[in-house]
């Protein structure tokens, strides 16, 4: 990753960069930015991406090359798989309580 | 293996109905979409595999032909030529006759035609590598502290520093730690999940931490100190006179550390059990008498 920045200590590549290391075509990134699905970083009239979208991104560009989904698809996936972890997050927390209940402190 | 009943089709099945069979339960069972489901990930791999060998013409034929040997099936055809060419009669099957024997070819990994498969087919993309599960057990104090450890995964040695206030529960990712990415993609991350174990005399709710402690009677009816154990050592509380049985009180900043939020604690809630004195004398049991007469 050759085109990381160190501005404002943000680790970031460009768009460009990623679209030709990992032959994923632009518009593709167009459209997931223009949807709200990803968050790109602009920096002197260049898009970039932050590290820490990495890993979303490249899962959605999985889903989008792997299953054929398209953004419309890709976005109510997105938001599924938001509230599957929210609300594993609460099933964990609640497991959680029940422990204490079921195990009173002594 | 059998890839045809992995993807769900008749042996007949055209190249189409294998398309669609694989699309069907790729969507099911992507990793993607079932995050922390090792199942789904194993089931993953086998419909790809299946995929890779049926939805090829030529893959196919030999699959067809020789079953899970397909990978050799020219050094089978080599063998048989050869066999056949010394005029010896070859005894080896098709894949529906039954058992091939004989062939001592080198094994080739399935691992370097399909690799992990975590994310698509062929070479055209750099994937990042798988990201591995792990499961790290810590008794609820340990968890109430932080803690340094030493994890040897995959034989790597990881220093990890774990935050004073991990849930039971609770997953850490470990950037770059996970699988090799595939055609120079960067490595996976490492999830790390919290098991936090129960505590003999503390239960956890949250930040919150809940003891039942047993009050003298005299001390429930009259009033005065008594000394509970708390995370840190001992505290000291104030029995308010007359403080009925199953009472709660809340000791601020005497429970469970906030994660990542050094300096900062939940409370401490102390139900009292009163207990009733036993093996009274006779001098005791006539002062309850008096008292019960009042």
């Amino acid at each position: 990753m050759n085109a990381k920045d160190n501005m404002e200590s943000e680790e970031l590549i460009s768009v460009q960069a990623y679209c030709t290391t990992s032959h994923v075509s632009i518009s593709l990134i167009d459209n997931l930015a223009e949807s709200g699905l990803v968050q790109l970083t602009v920096r002197a009239e260049q898009r970039y991406i932050a590290a820490d979208q990495l890993a979303h991104i490249e899962r959605l560009v999985r889903l989008h090359d792997d299953l054929d989904i398209n953004v419309e698809g890709l976005e109510a996936i997105d938001h599924l798989l938001q509230r599957m972890h929210t609300m594993q997050e609460e099933l964990q927390r609640l497991r959680n309580r029940l422990r204490r209940y079921e195990h009173p402190a002594g | 293996m059998d890839y045809y009943k992995i993807l769900g089709v008749e042996r007949t099945a055209s190249t189409d109905d294998i398309k669609k069979a694989y699309r069907r339960l790729a969507r099911k069972y992507h990793p993607d979409l079932n995050p922390h489901n090792k199942e789904a990930e194993q089931r993953f791999k086998e419909i790809n595999e299946a995929n890779e060998v049926l939805s090829d013409a030529g893959s196919r034929t030999k699959y067809d032909k020789y079953g899970d040997q397909w990978k050799h099936a020219d050094q089978i055809e080599e063998a048989r030529r050869q066999q056949e060419a010394a005029g010896g009669g070859y005894a080896g099957g098709g894949f529906e006759g039954g058992s091939f024997e004989g062939f001592t070819g080198q094994e080739q990994d399935m691992r370097d035609i399909f690799g992990s498969m975590f994310g698509g087919s062929g070479s055209r993309v750099r994937y990042r590598g798988q990201d591995y599960q792990a499961e790290l057990q810590l008794g609820l104090r340990e968890a109430a502290v932080t803690e340094k450890r030493v994890l040897t995964v995959n034989g790597k040695q990881i220093r990890l520093t774990i935050p004073a206030g991990v849930d039971n529960g609770q997953t850490i990712r470990i950037k770059g730690h996970g699988g090799p990415g595939m055609n120079g993609g960067p490595a996976g991350d490492l999830l790390i999940t919290f098991l936090v174990g129960e505590d003999p005399v503390f239960k956890r709710d949250g930040i919150n931490l809940h003891q039942t402690v047993e009050l003298p009677l005299y001390t429930a009816m009259l009033g005065g100190e008594l000394t509970v154990p708390a995370l840190d050592g001992h505290v000291k509380v104030t029995v308010k006179p007359e403080t009925a049985n199953g009472t709660v009180v809340r000791l601020k900043g005497k429970g469970f550390p906030v994660y990542k939020q050094e300096g900062k604690f939940g409370d401490l809630l102390i139900t009292y059990a009163v207990k009733l004195p036993v093996h009274l004398t006779d001098k005791q049991r006539e002062l309850f008498k008096q008292l019960a007469g009042t």
